[in-house]
C-alpha cells in the first residue's frame, strides 16, 4: 500500500514538472515552431521569472531582496512581464539579423544574468539562492497539496493550448508561419516582419518566464544553478524537436514523454554504486543528445508533424506526407 | 602604470591571442559552412584533454605532445562531421546549428565520463620565476610562450590562406559559396579543410588556456561566448578579423577590471564575461559585418 501511494506521488510530480517543462516547450514552440527563431538562452528567460517571483512573493529576509508578501499571481503575472522585457531588448537588436546571432545572443543573455543571480548578493543571496517561496495549496494536507499544484500546472497547460491554438490559427499565425517559410514574400505583402518577430519573440519569452516561476513556486526554492545551460535549455529543445516543431499538442506531447524518460532514466541509475551513478548521469546526457541527432537527421518533423493551414486541411482532409513536405521546404 | 602592464594588459594579450585562435576557427566554419558551432568550446575542451593524456604518457612538454593532440582532436572532429553534420548538409543551415548545440553537450559528457570532472593542472608541480625586464615589468615564462607560439600559428594560417590553393579556395568560398562552386572549387575538401584547421587551432588555444590556468570540463564552453564575439567584432569568415577581434576582447576583458575611475575596479572581476558580451551587442546594433567587412547573414 505504501509503495502504490509512493508511486502516485510519483506519478504526481511527473505530471507536475512534465508540465512546467510543457509551458517552456509551449513558449519556444512560438519562437522557433511557429517563427523560425532560435533562443539558446531558455535557461535565462527561466531564471528571470523565477527570480522575480520568488522575490516578490516571499516574506521578509536579511538574505535578499523581498518581503512583500504579494500574492503568488501576481509573482506569476510579473514573471512573465520581467521575461518579456528582456526578450524585447534583445529580439530589438537581432530580430533583423539571421537566426544564428540570435541564438548567440540569446546564450550570451543568459550567462549574463546567471552571473547577475549570482553576483548581486544583496538581492539574491547570490549562490546559497532563496529558499521559503510560497507554493500555492501548501496548507492542504498531504496528497492534495501536491494534486492541487498540479492541477494548477496543468490547468495552466491546457489554457495555453487553447489560447495558442487560436492563434496559430488566427490571422496572427498565419503570417507567423508566411514569415517562416518565405520572408521576402512575407515583405513583400507588406507584412512588418521585424515587429511580428519581435512579438513571437516576446510572447515566447513570456511563458519561458511563467515556466521558471511556476518552477521556482513549486521547488520552493531557486539558485544561480537554475539558469545553467543543460536543464532547462537543452532538454527543452529535445522535447520540442522530439514532439513535433509548430504543433502544439507535439510540444506538450514531447514535454511530458522526455521528461518520463529523463526522470525515469535518473531513477535506474541512482540506484547504481556511487563512482558508476556519477559517471552514469554523463551517460544520460550524452544519449539525450545523441536521440536529438537521429530525431534531426531522421524523423525531422517529429512524432506530431506541424498541421499545415492548408486549403485542403481546412476542408478537412489529411496533410501531406511529411517528406514531400521537407522537400518542399 | 606598472601595476597596468603587468596585472591587466600582459594577461590581456595572452587571453587574447587564446582568444584569437579559438575564434578563427569559429568565424571560418561560420563563413565556409554557415552556421554558429556551439561545439567548438568543446573541441577546445577535447583538444586540451588530449595534451594531458599525452603528456601523463610520455612525460614530453605541452608543446611536444600538441601535433599529436591537434591530429587526435581533428580526427574526432572529421568523425562528427561525417556522422552528424554531413547528413544535415541539405537542410536548413539552422538545423545545423541545433545539431551542433546538441554535439556540445554530446562531447563534454564524452570528456566527463573519460576523464572525470575535477580540475587538473597541465603542468603540476611546475611554478616559474618570471622575467624581470627594466626591474619591474614582470612577465611569466608560460606567457611568453603562450604570445609566441599564438604568433606562429597566426603566421602559419596567414601562409595557408594567401600561399596555398586551398587557402585561397577557403577565402573564396567563405566571401561566396555560390561563386566558389561555379569555378570548380571542391567545396567537400574546403570544408574538410575547414575542420582540420579550426580543430587544430582549437587544440592549440585550449591547450595555451590550460597552460594559463588549469584543465577543467567546462573551460570551453566558458571562452564560448567570446569566441563568438570575437569572430563577431572581427567579422564573419575573416581569419584575420577573428585574430584582431580575439585580442581586442580579450585585452578589453582584462582591461575592464583596472581601476581606470576611482579606487576599485572599473567592472566587478564577477563580470568580466559581461564585456564580451557588451562589445559584441554593439557591434550587432552598429555594424553587424565586423571590423573587417565580414559577412552578414
Amino acid at each position: 500500500m505504501d509503495q502504490a501511494y509512493g508511486i502516485f506521488l510519483y506519478v504526481i510530480s511527473l505530471l507536475t514538472v512534465g508540465g512546467i517543462y510543457a509551458v517552456l516547450a509551449l513558449g519556444l514552440n512560438i519562437q522557433w515552431g511557429f517563427t523560425g527563431l532560435f533562443n539558446a538562452g531558455i535557461a535565462g528567460f527561466f531564471a528571470v521569472g523565477a527570480y522575480v517571483s520568488a522575490i516578490l512573493t516571499t516574506g521578509p529576509s536579511e538574505h535578499h531582496l523581498g518581503g512583500l508578501d504579494l500574492p503568488i499571481a501576481t509573482g506569476l503575472a510579473a514573471a512573465m512581464l520581467a521575461s518579456g522585457l528582456v526578450a524585447w531588448g534583445i529580439g530589438r537588436i537581432c530580430i533583423r539579423l539571421r537566426s544564428d546571432y540570435l541564438a548567440i545572443a540569446t546564450l550570451g543573455i543568459a550567462e549574463i544574468l546567471r552571473l547577475i543571480f549570482k553576483n548581486e548578493t544583496w538581492a539574491t543571496n547570490g549562490a546559497r539562492g532563496i529558499s521559503l517561496i510560497p507554493k500555492p495549496f501548501e496548507h492542504l494536507p498531504e496528497p492534495w497539496n501536491q494534486l492541487a499544484f498540479m492541477g494548477l500546472v496543468l490547468a495552466t497547460v491546457a489554457l495555453l493550448y487553447v489560447l495558442l491554438e487560436q492563434a496559430r490559427r488566427a490571422p496572427w499565425g498565419r503570417v507567423m508561419a508566411a514569415i517562416r517559410e518565405n520572408e521576402a514574400a512575407a515583405r513583400a505583402a507588406g507584412k512588418d516582419v521585424d515587429r511580428l518577430r519581435v512579438q513571437a519573440f516576446v510572447i515566447g519569452s513570456m511563458l519561458m518566464g511563467l515556466g521558471g516561476a511556476l518552477m521556482a513556486h513549486y521547488l520552493k526554492f531557486i539558485d544561480p544553478n537554475a539558469a545553467e545551460p543543460l536543464t532547462a535549455t537543452f532538454l527543452v529543445w529535445v522535447m520540442l524537436i522530439a514532439g513535433g516543431s509548430a504543433n502544439n499538442r507535439g510540444a506538450i506531447l514531447g514535454a511530458l514523454l522526455i521528461w518520463t524518460i529523463w526522470s525515469a532514466t535518473e531513477i535506474l541509475t541512482t540506484r547504481l554504486p556511487d563512482e558508476l551513478a556519477i559517471r552514469t548521469a554523463y551517460v544520460r546526457v550524452f544519449l539525450i543528445g545523441l536521440t536529438l541527432q537521429i530525431v534531426l537527421q531522421r524523423f525531422p518533423s517529429g512524432i506530431l508533424p506541424e498541421r499545415r493551414m492548408t486549403a485542403a486541411a481546412q476542408r478537412d482532409q489529411p496533410p501531406k506526407p511529411a517528406a514531400q513536405r521537407d522537400a518542399a521546404a | 602604470m606598472i601595476e597596468f602592464l603587468n596585472f591587466h594588459l600582459i594577461p590581456g594579450v595572452v587571453l587574447g591571442s587564446i582568444y584569437a585562435l579559438g575564434a578563427i576557427g569559429v568565424s571560418l566554419t561560420f563563413g565556409i559552412l554557415r552556421f554558429a558551432n556551439f561545439a567548438h568550446g568543446e573541441t577546445m575542451t577535447l583538444g586540451a584533454y588530449f595534451t594531458l593524456t599525452l603528456i601523463l604518457v610520455t612525460g614530453w612538454h605541452p608543446l611536444a605532445v600538441l601535433p599529436a593532440a591537434m591530429a587526435l582532436t581533428a580526427s574526432v572532429v572529421l568523425g562528427i562531421d561525417r556522422l552528424f553534420y554531413r547528413p544535415l548538409r541539405q537542410s536548413p543551415v539552422i538545423i545545423l546549428l541545433i545539431a551542433s548545440f546538441g554535439m556540445m553537450l554530446m562531447v563534454r559528457s564524452v570528456i566527463q565520463f573519460g576523464w572525470g570532472v575535477q580540475l587538473r593542472s597541465l603542468r603540476p608541480g611546475m611554478i616559474q620565476q618570471p622575467y624581470v625586464l627594466f626591474d619591474t615589468l614582470r612577465i611569466s615564462p608560460k606567457h611568453v610562450l603562450i604570445i609566441a607560439s599564438a604568433l606562429v600559428l597566426m603566421v602559419l594560417m596567414h601562409l595557408l590562406l594567401t600561399r596555398t590553393r586551398i587557402g585561397k579556395a577557403m577565402r573564396a568560398m567563405a566571401d561566396s559559396p555560390e561563386l566558389a562552386r561555379l569555378t570548380g572549387i571542391e567545396t567537400e575538401k574546403v570544408i574538410l579543410v575547414t575542420w582540420i584547421v579550426g580543430a587544430c587551432l582549437a587544440t592549440a588555444a585550449g591547450v595555451f588556456l590550460a597552460l594559463d590556468t588549469h584543465i577543467e570540463t567546462l573551460m570551453g564552453f566558458k571562452v564560448l561566448l567570446p569566441l563568438f564575439a570575437s569572430a563577431i567584432l572581427g567579422g564573419i569568415g575573416s581569419a584575420y578579423g577573428a585574430m584582431v577581434g580575439g585580442l581586442v576582447i580579450g585585452v578589453a576583458e582584462e582591461l575592464s577590471t583596472y581601476p581606470w575611475i576611482g579606487e576599485g575596479p572599473l567592472l566587478a572581476p564577477g563580470y568580466k564575461a559581461g564585456v564580451a558580451f557588451a562589445i559584441m551587442v554593439a557591434m550587432l546594433i552598429l555594424r553587424p559585418s565586423g571590423l573587417f567587412r565580414g559577412r552578414v547573414f
